[in-house]
């Protein structure tokens, strides 16, 4: 549904809000998903992310974003000088992803101390993202929700397991995703939340074995 | 939001209610938050702009590209005023905001980045000219607002989509709404001065020199705010249009679809494929930023 704020802004760091406010909303996806900020990250632009981005600012916005930026933070102006800051180390490359990927895609891959990743995501237009691709699962997340995104051995009622955590704490689910890559490996499960999601709510995952890792990711859009 | 100008206005003859309170209690019983607060929300909007026309007027503003900047400040004090101050001042304070947002500065994009100059000229014009307090215009900026939601619902507000006329096109609707508004308009002189400034910009296609929201784009946010003037000036005398504004935008959703894929912000064609442009282009800094950092 279109909300007035859906047209009276985002307010923004211009100049672009697919090639900026978009790039910067994607690099906020990916640290969240991370879960931190990265010491490494290897930067793949596609299309017109490629092609316009750096006259767009697109570069800076994605790194500022991966520091934890909004997209009206002015820092995204300076964002390589506060990668140097945080300790992030960067590299840009450009990558064909097909015909049929979204023009203003990247792919990002991150990594931390504790953890690595790999996000896919395009820029959709009016500073909207939609994630669609966590180390080589299928997932589909704009980021208007809190999310939480759990790797697990793909086992009989994991799903159940985590709708039941937040079921006990009256959180409301909004979507849930699955995708696995084969039966009995591994199925990377997204759930989008109406509510911040609690520290415990991982503290408790990390009691079952079929746990991989689980990462809250929070809200980057929306009121 | 409403999916018609038509129901838009229907809603407030029905309620007897302003078409701002009708916009604010909408928007509050869909985001479940209060009209106080959504009004709030549009304070800081009105605020950003503000602060990014002051900003691009003081000309110090660069592009990367070097492409623009500047260009405000110059009509600000050299402009010859043909049609008298506050033309030329609404001209620079829609190339100013575009400056800024060309800068990587903060700006409201509304309702997109690359028409974000047109509502803040019209609006701050209106303040100043029309002696309008900042509640009346937080008020115009949710009619435009209102305005702008049934643009998007019926047609687009992308270039991409719909080439410049869906940018400024719809800002120029949208602004051409709020003044009309502001100065008193029925609430069908307000769909009409959609309806005239929308018409006036058919067609236009999206042809951003270098790919870049610089050159046209800051001339074409400059024309858009004095189109929105124009249909304002007209529908509030009385001259009325044939087509409602419900079928013009529908007319320009069909138009946006028609417009090959290179006049749609791919800068393949139009101004961006000119010799003059390929020449600009080619002086531009380095696409990627090199190597490793830190």
């Amino acid at each position: 549904m279109v909300s007035l704020f859906d047209i009276l802004g985002p307010v923004m760091i211009g100049p672009s809000s697919s090639h900026t406010a978009g790039a910067c909303r994607l690099g906020l996806m990916g640290r969240g998903i991370l879960g931190g900020t990265p010491a490494h990250a290897a930067i793949k632009l596609h299309g017109s992310f490629a092609a316009t981005g750096e006259g767009h600012g697109t570069h800076r916005a994605l790194i500022g974003g991966l520091l934890g930026f909004a997209p009206d933070d002015l820092r995204l102006r300076s964002a390589y000088q506060e990668a140097e800051g945080a300790g992030l180390q960067y590299r840009f490359e450009e990558i064909d992803l097909g015909d049929d990927a979204h023009p203003n895609s990247a792919v990002l891959q991150l990594e931390k101390a504790d953890a690595t990743v790999e996000v896919t995501g395009a820029s959709i237009g009016g500073g909207s993202i939609l994630v669609t691709g966590i180390d080589g699962f299928h997932v589909e997340l704009g980021g208007d929700y809190h999310t939480l995104v759990v790797l697990a051995r793909d086992e009989p009622g994991t799903m159940a397991t985590i709708a039941g955590l937040f079921a006990r704490r009256g959180v409301n689910v909004a979507t849930i995703r699955a995708d696995r890559t084969g039966r009995r490996k591994d199925a990377l499960m997204t759930l989008e939340v109406d509510e911040r999601i609690a520290d415990d709510v991982i503290a408790e995952l990390r009691q079952y074995d079929w746990l991989r890792w689980a990462r809250r990711v929070p809200k980057i859009a929306g009121g | 939001m409403f999916k018609s100008l038509e129901s838009l206005v229907a809603e407030a003859a029905a309620t007897g209610q302003s078409l701002p309170v009708v916009l604010q209690l909408a928007e509050a019983d869909e985001s479940g938050r209060p009209v106080s607060e959504v009004r709030e929300r549009v304070r800081r909007v009105l605020l950003v702009m503000r602060a990014a026309v002051a900003e691009g007027l003081e000309g110090e503003v660069r592009s990367r590209s070097g492409l623009t900047g500047g260009r405000a400040a110059r009509l600000q004090q050299g402009g010859p005023r043909l049609l008298g101050e506050r033309v030329t001042m609404t001209l620079a304070r829609a190339i100013a905001t575009l400056e800024v947002n060309a800068a990587m500065g903060l700006i409201v994009a509304a309702p997109t980045a690359g028409a974000a100059g047109v509502l803040p000229a019209i609006v701050l014009a209106a303040g100043e000219y029309l002696e309008q307090d900042e509640d009346r215009l937080i008020d115009a900026l949710i009619v435009a607002g209102g305005v702008g939601a049934v643009i998007a619902h019926r047609a687009s507000l992308a270039g991409a989509e719909g080439g410049c006329q869906a940018e400024t096109g719809s800002a120029a609707g949208m602004g051409a709404a709020a003044v009309t508004w502001l100065a008193g308009g029925s609430n069908d002189q307000v769909a009409t001065a959609v309806a005239l400034a929308l018409q006036g910009m058919l067609g236009l296609i999206c042809d951003p020199i270098g790919g870049l929201v610089e050159i046209p784009c800051i001339y074409r946010n400059a024309s858009a705010a004095m189109q929105a003037f124009a249909a304002a000036e007209m529908a509030l005398a009385g001259l009325d249009f044939p087509v409602s504004a419900d079928e013009v935008i529908d007319v320009m959703g069909e138009v946006g679809h028609a417009l090959p894929v290179k006049y749609r912000e791919t800068a393949q064609g139009g101004l961006a494929a000119t010799a003059s442009a390929r020449r600009l282009v080619q002086i531009q800094p380095s696409r990627h930023p090199s190597g490793i950092s830190g």
